[in-house]
């Protein structure tokens, strides 16, 4: 009973605030309400027993992804009033596919009640002697020991890419030069003098 | 009504996957909002493949969400990356104008 009210609290919450990502006139807003959305389904993914997804959601979402989008948006000197100008004129072609896509899934959803129009209960998969994180942990490094080092191949890329693509040399730009420091030689640093005696360099 | 079923989450993630597709459609112009869109989907990707793993009681489907997670991260640090890219050789964030790149 507490579980069910607790679902439609959150599943409310996540549906109107993604509604709200898309709405929204401030871009600042939209990711605002992205963040309240992935914390929303966060919560979800604690009432089905996934904890461990549920923590990684909010660490890597709301901790790295939101505010990746956050920075994005404040650092781009945008006028945002501009772009939002074509919203209205999509929205008739955009609200026929939507309504078309969701009676598709919704039929297919449907599909997932008894046939006595009850839906199929979900358990929580917590039950057992071990966590949820440890279960994942024993078959995360055992049987699926590849897909996991291909996840982090996939993350390598992507950060060697964002920098590869946002890195520029700008000329004018005093920066450390290695080569130029090893490869320097005695006689280009040190000069020998041989002052007079009383006389100096003068 | 009081007995949350596999359905209720599979409606839910089709309400958050229908929202997604929406919002790329209606912020023609605006390439953050098509990315914090298709953040949209990939959650509501994720909502499914866990509420199966839970109907199922098999992990599986929380380690795909787990690869999902990881796609999506990559994903939208190469789409914003390419984002800042854009608007230092353009000025603007017009998707519109896009094809005048050409190459």
């Amino acid at each position: 009973m507490l579980a069910a009210i607790a679902w439609w609290v959150l599943a409310t919450i996540a549906v109107l605030s993604a509604f709200a990502v898309i709405a929204a006139r401030n871009p600042v807003h939209s990711v605002l309400f992205l963040i309240l959305t992935f914390f929303t389904s966060a919560g979800l993914f604690v009432l089905l027993g996934a904890e461990f997804l549920a923590m990684l959601l909010v660490v890597v979402y709301v901790g790295a992804v939101a505010v990746l989008f956050l920075f994005v948006v404040m650092m781009l000197d945008v006028d945002f009033a501009e772009l939002k100008q074509g919203f209205l004129s999509y929205t008739p072609i955009g609200a026929i596919i939507a309504v078309a896509l969701f009676a598709e899934l919704a039929l297919v959803a449907s599909a997932s009640m008894s046939s006595n129009g009850v839906p199929i209960s979900v358990a929580a998969t917590g039950e057992s002697a071990v966590t949820n994180a440890e279960a994942i942990g024993q078959v995360l490094y055992t049987d699926y020991l590849l897909v996991f080092q291909m996840a982090g191949l996939v993350l390598l890329v992507a950060m060697i890419g964002a920098i590869v693509l946002t890195l520029r040399h700008r000329p004018g730009v005093r920066k450390q030069d290695i080569t130029a420091q090893v490869g320097r030689k005695r006689s280009e640093g040190v000069e020998l003098k041989d002052p007079r005696p009383g006389q100096g360099l003068g | 009504m009081f007995e949350i079923g596999l359905s209720h989450y599979l409606f839910m993630a089709a309400a958050l996957f229908t929202i997604g597709v929406f919002g790329i459609f209606v912020n023609r112009k605006n390439v953050i909002i098509i990315l914090m869109s298709i953040e949209l989907v990939l959650l509501s990707v994720n909502i499914n493949l866990v509420a199966f793993s839970a109907y199922l009681q098999n992990l599986e489907g929380q380690i795909f969400a787990m690869m999902v997670l990881t796609v999506a991260a990559a994903e939208a640090a190469v789409g914003l990356a390419i984002l800042v890219t854009y608007f230092r050789n353009r000025g603007n964030i017009a998707v519109e104008d896009i094809n005048q790149m050409r190459g």
